[in-house]
């Protein structure tokens, strides 16, 4: 298991845990970064984050450095 | 509840489902946009026919979820669960996963749903089928095939809604809500009023307080208990199981293999790490020139048209002066300081619809981010700041792209910091006099400049400490949704464009005129003795002018006498009143009585010299080289402009946030220009 800080362009990774529920993420699981979810880095910002990703058919810019407590599983 | 004759429909959907275009297809420009009362979400609605039913239509914001984590969506929850007939929800059929989320809480409202599946051609042209049927089966509600820009699909909707008003069916997606609508209803009749959602919170989290004094209830609080237990929908995971089925079933994928879509290959230019920020810049660039050159025309015709609007009224009035002068000097040109922004602020928001609609402001956004993001702004805050550097109106009102309401609100009060276009004349006064001809053209450059450089600077601290201050809280985590690139519909520009203007028209406008007024009268009076004999109050006399000579002991430490006090006042409704103001007042205060201040308005008498040889009472040089700079140092960093505050006023929808940008600015520049003067004597 590893972290959002790892990943690089074209990686695809699986979300393996989430963080406990708290309002800071529920956000991002209501945006469908739900365990098991699979996704793909699509790029990453010329300043190294925020990252796109393509994750359920659309495409959705994250900053790395706030998806602590994310664990993901690279494919 | 709105009455039987009159049918609330509430148009809810995702960011980019095209919400916004389906809402203008049905309603065109008879959309009234106004406030929610006490809050600062913007309430659109328009009222139509639908068969016999008269109805309003009410564009909901944006919504991804209905667990308000911000002001948008809890107002928007509200006016779902309280004030609708029928609910439409408006889903993307090519992003029918995440789109379905919202539908899954939408439909345990328990109200009638018609759906409006916009974007179908997408999902053609991907080589794939909808099956339509399949879906409302699955649903449980009537759903209704669109495609985007074509209007193809709206009369069917409104066949829909018709029939959804004449026999309302609510969704039969969940089970678990009979129960728990029951035991709403029950405890709404003996006075406690809960959400379903929150009841659903309520009966799981045994014991509770709630049906202690209600025995009578425990049967049902025990069923919808047992129902809220075998919820289907019981967290965010659960639902996209329930979303990611939903669209396997509904949705025959082609097989063939997918090319690169056409936003990939835009993508690959536009967000290119080297291409990608240059063309922003030339993006950026384009836009505020655009702003800069296009509105000039407009607002000098405006400006043109209120000057001889004023001189087709004076004449009429020359028998009562005081009339005279607070038509045209209060009246009239308080309204033409008004409208003569409406241009600036329409080509703005053209060019936000535009990057808005084709998808590229969230990619700037993206772009941007980690620039802005170390301070606690985030990528959606540059193009408020960079339409301030512009004008601070226009870029308060861009930042209602924000969606997190703090970094929304860090940006509005820092946007003002950002040196406008109407601080220019003072720069160019003060430079034109001081710098240029004693230091050269390199150095009039280089601080013309700096003035500009200097709120940006100036902003970021301010934000930090915003930040750790008084902002200080839970920020949500930085998203954002990329949509695939498409050419926005040209009705739905121009419907936002004027939505804006007649917002900013009628809100802004009142306060600014009446500010207006009140200058005008504290300049104008008392009446002492006329100059020229055409009715010109001497400043020095006027109530202005007193505050003026009172004030000026407050200004001695920055080096600025009772004239340049004076001047600062006089320009704190508008600061590019400032250069006629240091006219008139050195004007009077150098030269005999007999200077005609209608040449130096024309510029007949340089105010240049009449700076440079003003002098303080005990012979001293009045404008040393720090006073100069400490001068452009205020109007850099000093809220003179009421527009600007009245349009804080109605972004915020408080009073409290204007008046802590006005004394926070204020306060800045007055430390700027000390600090100038500080320097400037131990050099």
């Amino acid at each position: 298991m590893t972290t959002f800080a790892e990943l690089k362009k074209g990686m695809s990774a699986r979300i393996v845990e989430v963080p406990s529920v708290g309002d800071d993420h529920r956000r991002l699981m209501e945006m469908g970064l739900v365990k098991d979810t699979e996704f793909r880095v699509v790029k990453v910002a010329p300043l190294g984050d925020p990252i796109e990703i393509d994750l359920r058919g659309y495409r959705l810019c994250l900053r790395k450095q706030e998806m602590t407590g994310f664990g993901v599983e690279v494919l | 509840m709105a009455s039987k004759s009159s049918k609330r429909i509430a148009f809810v959907g995702n960011p980019n489902a095209g919400k916004t275009t389906l809402f203008n297809s049905l309603t065109g420009s008879r959309q009234k946009v106004g406030n929610y009362p006490g809050v600062t979400v913007e309430r659109v609605s328009a009222n139509r026919k639908v068969g016999i039913f008269e109805c309003e239509f009410i564009d909901v914001p944006g919504l991804y979820s209905l667990t308000p984590a911000s002001e948008d969506e809890a107002v928007a929850v509200r006016v779902l669960e309280e004030e609708t007939d029928l609910i439409v929800c408006v889903i993307d059929a090519s992003n029918l996963e995440r789109n379905l989320y919202l539908y899954s809480q939408i439909a345990e409202l328990w109200r009638p749903v018609v759906v409006a599946l916009t974007m179908t051609d997408r999902v053609e042209q991907a080589g794939s089928t909808l099956k339509i049927n399949r879906l409302q089966r699955l649903l449980g509600c009537p759903v209704v095939p669109l495609v985007g820009h074509k209007e193809r699909g709206v009369k069917e909707l409104i066949a829909a809604i018709e029939s959804a008003l004449t026999t309302p069916l609510e969704p039969t997606l969940l089970s678990d809500v009979g129960a728990l609508r029951e035991l709403q209803v029950e405890l709404a009749r003996r006075g406690y009023d809960h959400s379903i959602a929150d009841l659903r919170k309520e009966v799981l989290n045994e014991p509770s307080t709630m049906i202690v004094p209600f025995a009578e209830l425990r049967p049902i609080w025990d069923r919808a208990r047992e129902a809220a237990e075998n919820a289907v929908f019981a967290d965010p995971s659960a639902r996209y199981a329930w979303t990611a089925q939903v669209q396997r079933e509904s949705i025959v994928k082609s097989i063939a293999k997918q090319p690169a879509t056409l936003t990939d290959k835009i993508d690959k230019i536009l967000t290119h790490r080297v291409f990608g920020l240059l063309i922003f810049v030339a993006v950026m660039y384009c836009v505020f020139f655009s702003i800069y050159k296009l509105a000039q025309p407009f607002m000098d015709f405006i400006e043109s048209g209120f000057a001889w609007l004023g001189s087709v009224v004076s004449p009429r009035l020359e028998s009562v002066p005081v009339l005279q002068s607070f038509v045209v000097d209060g009246l009239i040109a308080g309204v033409g300081g008004v409208v003569v922004f409406l241009p600036q602020i329409l080509i703005l928001f053209f060019f936000i619809a535009m990057l808005e609609g084709t998808g590229y402001l969230a990619r700037a956004a993206f772009l941007m981010d980690r620039l802005l993001g170390w301070c606690g702004l985030n990528g959606r805050a540059f193009i408020p700041l960079l339409s301030s550097f512009a004008c601070a109106i226009p870029g308060v009102m861009a930042a209602r792209v924000m969606p997190d309401p703090k970094a929304r609100l860090a940006t509005i009060l820092v946007a003002p910091l950002m040196s406008c276009s109407a601080r220019l004349p003072v720069y160019m006064l003060i430079i034109g006099t001081f710098i240029e001809p004693q230091y050269g053209a390199f150095w009039a450059g280089f601080a013309l400049f700096a003035m500009h450089l200097l709120g940006l600077v100036v902003a970021i601290p301010v934000v930090f400490i915003l930040n750790r201050g008084i902002l200080k809280g839970k920020k949500l985590p930085f998203m954002l949704e990329l949509p695939p690139y498409q050419m926005p519909r040209w009705k739905d520009v121009l419907i936002g464009m004027l939505n804006r203007g007649k917002v900013f028209l009628s809100t802004a406008g009142t306060t600014i005129v009446v500010m207006s007024v009140i200058i005008w009268a504290l300049a104008s009076f008392p009446q002492a003795r006329s100059l020229n004999g055409d009715g010109q109050t001497n400043i020095q006399e006027s109530y202005l002018g007193k505050i003026g000579k009172g004030v000026e002991p407050l200004f001695k430490p920055v080096g600025f006498d009772w004239r340049i006090s004076t001047a600062i006042l006089s320009a704190f409704p508008a600061r590019e009143t400032v250069v006629p103001s240091l006219g008139i007042l050195f004007a009077l205060d150098n030269t005999d009585e007999n200077a005609d201040l209608k040449d130096l308005y024309s510029g007949n008498v340089p105010l240049g010299v009449q700076l440079r040889e003003a002098k303080w009472p005990d012979g001293r040089p009045l404008f040393t080289l720090p006073t100069s700079i400490g001068l452009m140092v205020f109007f850099a960093l000093c809220a003179q402009c009421l527009s600007t505050l009245a349009v804080v006023r109605r972004e915020t929808n408080s009073r409290k946030w204007p008046l802590f940008m006005f004394c926070y600015m204020t306060v800045l520049a007055y430390i700027g220009a000390w600090l100038v003067q500080w320097i400037g004597s131990r050099i």
